[in-house]
């Protein structure tokens, strides 16, 4: 086996030669999602190689729940396959806690990390180390279109309650003409259905755990949020919401069939730029609901680079990562694809910056979300854990999924809220019984 | 062919075959025609069919995102570096169980065949881990090796089949002759071999070029092949028909264009000597 | 027949091949194996290292789990269906295209076409491409006859995740069955025919049995590639709605729970199902080997 091994290798070798004579420099293997503003990196990096010759990077660019799954598996294992990876706010304070990230406190000068947004750079932090960089950061609230939002005469107000969001979406709803009054999350995820429900439920009162780390499924509260939501998507949501995920509501908001979505801030250049949305002048934007208890439905998210301990060149991966999140890769950005395409929500000079301010008509929304979200008190109720729309422990991720499986299927109508409920709780005590916390 | 066919009959039956021919192609036509719209005609309701203005627009963006060429080149080294290693591999086996078959021959063979009964995400870890110790993750060589390994009981089972019907005469005489085993290897048993193996080396291809699981989650970036390439179409942001339909075209063109040219092999080498 | 001489150099050609299966069986299973008795779960805080033995602890726990038997079923339902869908739809097409016609040779370009498509592309353009509840292109067929469009993938998942995979399959029983068909004495048939035999009798009396052979074929070998079916699920539904195969439970709790202890215990249930599986269908084809 080993044998045949290393004939291959020589094979390869051969075959890689080529490529090896020309690279005597170091060479980064980023792994990214395939989010609109990392493939707008993508196409940016001349810039990057023209400041640094001597490094060459490779992109390993993959769908969220795919880049997730190799990266999980790799740093795990210590594969050491990527010297860059691009990780949200679930995984660096987990990964940092185990040191399995290399910290960032020794950027180069200029960096000012103290620009960071509060909000987003305490969710990057443990014990006071920074150990990724934010790429760009995200809330959820509000978005609308103004015109139906007239036809049906009602106004959104600047902070709605779910009232007034029920309400709305049954005035917009016409499914003659495929409008839908709102599109939501369904597909089943613990970073889709799961973030927009759990964020939803800190808005009601609900929390996932109790101090002692017992499941709070069986609660009114609970109860409450699901009822709600499923009353809500089944009669004003589009058909087959179970499957739909940011991309496809996406995609549904930029054809014009919602009326309202509430969703990642981030998606708010893409729904107004009119080369993409068909809607692109009639959007308006508004915080998230609440319903009156103190917290909104918002949440709080970081697409992140980090370096993992396992990398072979952490000081060339760190200056990619300074550059990749610097104020100058911001300009560089709008330069070439004007200001309202700047990767948002990191920094708080963007937001101070009147060319933003006047280019992206939901820049403040954006600012004032993200300042809205408290992670490390997401809930009415005080609760043992950090994460608005997730659970910052390692086993939330599985435990996320199955729950959001659950819930799922209540949305495609194949069991009703209550039995989503007790199956979630039975699932969550057991997995948590299992990891040993109670 | 001695029936006698009216021409009723034969057009019934043409109309009849195009239609469900169409029907299994149309998946596919569909996607090649996609890739040549606009992202906002892809989605037009009604759907357009041929009029619209074609754009290549799709293509030059996805090339522009990612550079084709390289995965492509890496799916045709482990395709075919796979199946070659393969079948150098198995020949001699499926060549000395079809000639000169043991008590076990039969069993062994099965035993081959159950291998591939191994789930791969049950043994992901464990294959990941000793790619690591032997520091060969994400080369092209170790998928050449794994894929070779999943598709072997599949290699050795065809040539064998194919082998099996090699009349055993003529070996007898060619022994008889005074031929050595090298001898009757390379002058009687290779030309009439060749056309099996032929159809083995295709059907492996198309196999190992598709394979999905292994490729996608031992590779970064050095070894990636197209399956790597597609798995960033699968939901970019915003609507992506278009050009989910020219990455998917580029994906399984060279394939298909491979699979057409080579059909008659490959419906021999398909059928494991099912049929006598 | 066979000297001595020949037969250890048999044995010897037969060793590479050999040798190297063995390795692959053997060094990913023992290593499973022995995962499955320990509690190794890597990204857990602190994280779990893969220590000897926790008995037979993450055994009882999958076992029991009622997304157990869950699967089991979902896999056998879909194994089951696709097998019924290729075979049948196989023989009927088959048995077509073995009829005169004109450009014969191009349907069966057209038919053959599927089989070259990888499992995530055509999971991908099925999902989005045809069965998307509002830009599909089924949901616009369904529309333009006033029809309810179907929320494929929410109400009729397990159907829409068969139909898929049977599209990709059925040109390989197709095939098989085509060449299986030609093959077929046509003097008898036509002797049949003659003697008046209708063509239900013909097909069921001559045709059939002669295709017993082939038949086999195609069910062993897409079982095997069947019973790991997983980029469409993944690409589809990701395991919702009740189509979580064993393969899939398997998955989710080795990368999405990462928990290796009780995905490998899992993995190894999942081998010892797939061989009673297998042994099953080699009983049957290897009586057919030897005919």
């Amino acid at each position: 086996m080993t044998m045949t091994m290393r004939a291959l290798l020589g094979a390869t070798a051969l075959c890689t030669a080529a490529s090896v004579v020309s690279a005597q420099e170091t060479t980064l293997t980023i792994a990214t999602v395939n989010n609109g503003d990392m493939i707008r990196m993508q196409g940016l990096t001349e810039d990057f190689t023209e400041q640094h010759p001597e490094i060459a990077l490779e992109w390993v660019t993959l769908e969220e729940n795919v880049l997730r799954q190799r990266v999980t598996q790799d740093i795990a294992t210590n594969g050491g396959q990527f010297d860059v990876m691009t990780i949200g706010t679930y995984e660096v304070p987990i990964w940092g806690q185990q040191g399995w990230l290399v910290p960032l406190d020794d950027m180069p000068e200029g960096y000012d990390a103290d620009d960071i947004l509060p909000a987003i750079a305490g969710g990057l932090t443990v014990d006071g180390t920074l150990y990724a960089a934010p790429f760009y950061g995200e809330s959820s609230m509000v978005m609308y279109r103004t015109d139906l939002m007239e036809e049906a005469g009602l106004e959104m107000p600047d902070a709605p309650t779910w009232e007034f969001i029920k309400e709305a979406a049954a005035a917009m709803t016409d499914e003659e003409a495929e409008i839908y009054g709102i599109c939501l999350r369904g597909k089943a995820g613990w970073g889709e259905n799961m973030a927009f429900l759990t964020a939803m439920a800190n808005s009601y009162g609900a929390r996932w755990f109790d101090e002692e780390w017992n499941a709070q499924f069986d609660t009114e509260a609970w109860s409450n949020t699901l009822t709600d939501y499923l009353d809500i998507m089944t009669n004003y949501g589009p058909p087959g919401a179970a499957n739909n995920g940011f991309n496809e509501n996406l995609a549904l908001f930029q054809q014009g069939k919602c009326g309202m979505w509430i969703d990642a801030t981030v998606a708010a250049s893409f729904v107004t730029n009119p080369d993409e949305s068909e809607v692109a002048d009639s959007v308006g934007f508004a915080l998230a609901p609440d319903n009156g208890l103190g917290k909104r439905g918002n949440w709080l998210w970081a697409w992140s680079l980090a370096v993992p301990a396992g990398s072979d060149a952490p000081d060339a991966a760190k200056t990619f990562i300074a550059w990749a999140t610097s104020k100058e890769y911001t300009e560089l950005v709008a330069e070439n694809e004007g200001w309202a395409n700047v990767p948002p929500g990191t920094r708080t000079s963007l937001y101070e910056n009147q060319e933003y301010l006047d280019a992206a008509p939901f820049a403040q929304m954006t600012l004032e979300s993200i300042q809205a979200a408290d992670p490390t008190n997401p809930a009415v109720d005080p609760v043992p854990y950090t994460g608005v729309q997730f659970v910052a422990i390692p086993e939330f991720a599985g435990i996320g999924t199955q729950v959001g499986q659950e819930f799922s299927a209540a949305l495609a109508g194949q069991q009703s809220a209550e039995e989503a409920l007790s199956n979630a709780q039975a699932l969550t005590e057991d997995e948590m019984s299992a990891a040993g916390y109670n | 062919m001695a029936r006698a066919v009216t021409t009723q009959k034969k057009a019934i039956y043409t109309v009849a075959a195009w239609g469900i021919g169409l029907l299994i192609f149309f998946p596919i036509l569909w996607t090649f025609l996609t890739s040549f719209k606009t992202e906002g005609t892809a989605v037009a309701d009604p759907p357009v069919f041929l009029f619209f203005d074609w754009t290549t627009d799709n293509y030059t963006v996805v090339q522009e995102r990612s550079n084709y060429m390289r995965y492509l080149w890496n799916s045709v080294v482990i395709a075919g570096g796979s199946t070659l290693l393969g079948v150098i591999i198995a020949v001699p086996a499926a060549w000395s169980m079809a000639f000169v078959p043991g008590n076990r021959t039969k069993d062994i063979l099965l035993w081959m065949l159950s291998t591939k009964m191994l789930p791969a995400v049950g043994v992901l870890y464990p294959i990941y881990i000793v790619l690591i110790r032997l520091g060969v993750l994400d080369t092209k060589g170790a998928l050449i090796v794994v894929v070779m390994m999943i598709n072997l009981p599949i290699i050795i089972w065809m040539l064998y089949t194919y082998f099996k019907e090699i009349p055993v005469d003529i070996l007898e005489a060619a022994r008889m002759d005074g031929a050595s085993l090298r001898n009757e290897i390379i002058h009687v048993l290779t030309p009439m071999a060749i056309p099996g193996i032929a159809s083995t080396i295709l059907l492996n291809v198309i196999l190992a070029w598709n394979e999905a699981f292994w490729t996608l989650n031992l590779t970064a970036d050095d070894a990636a092949p197209l399956t790597a390439f597609i798995a960033s179409y699968s939901s970019p942001e915003g609507l992506f028909y278009a050009k989910l339909s020219a990455a998917s075209t580029m994906a399984i063109a060279p394939i298909l264009i491979l699979g057409w040219f080579s059909q008659k092999q490959l419906v021999r080498g398909l059928t494991f000597g099912a049929v006598k | 027949m066979a000297t001595q001489h020949s037969r250890s150099a048999a044995r010897l050609m037969m060793s590479p091949a050999v040798i190297l299966l063995l390795g692959w069986m053997l060094v990913p299973l023992i290593m499973t194996l022995y995962f499955s008795f320990t509690d190794y779960r890597p990204v857990a805080l602190p994280p779990t290292v893969a220590e000897c033995c926790v008995g037979f602890e993450n055994y009882v726990r999958f076992f029991t789990a009622s997304a157990f038997m869950d699967s089991v079923w979902t896999t056998l339902i879909m194994v089951g269906g696709i097998l019924a869908i290729t075979v049948v739809g196989g023989i009927l097409l088959a048995i077509l295209l073995d009829q005169p016609m004109w450009g014969q040779g191009v349907v069966r370009i057209l038919v053959i076409a599927p089989f070259f498509v990888m499992p995530t592309v055509s999971a991908l353009v099925w999902k989005n491409m045809f069965m998307d509840p509002v830009n599909g292109l089924l949901t616009h067929l369904w529309e333009f006859f006033n029809a309810t469009p179907i929320n494929w993938l929410t109400d009729v998942p397990l159907f829409s995740i068969i139909m898929i995979v049977s599209w990709q399959w059925l040109p390989f029983a197709t095939l098989i069955l085509l060449t299986a068909i030609q093959s077929l004495d046509s003097e008898q048939l036509e002797a049949a025919e003659m003697d008046g035999a209708p063509a239900i009798k013909r097909f069921w009396y001559i045709i059939l049995p002669h295709l017993a052979r082939a038949i086999t074929v195609v069910i062993l070998i897409q079982t095997i590639f069947l019973l790991s079916i997983f980029a469409e699920i993944f690409v589809t539904t990701n395991g919702a709605f009740g189509t979580r195969t064993l393969t899939y439970l398997v998955y989710q709790r080795v990368l999405e729970s990462q928990n290796v202890g009780l995905g490998s215990a899992g993995g190894i249930l999942a081998v010892i199902l797939a061989n009673i599986v297998a042994i099953f269908l080699m009983r049957i084809v290897g009586k057919n080997l030897d005919a």
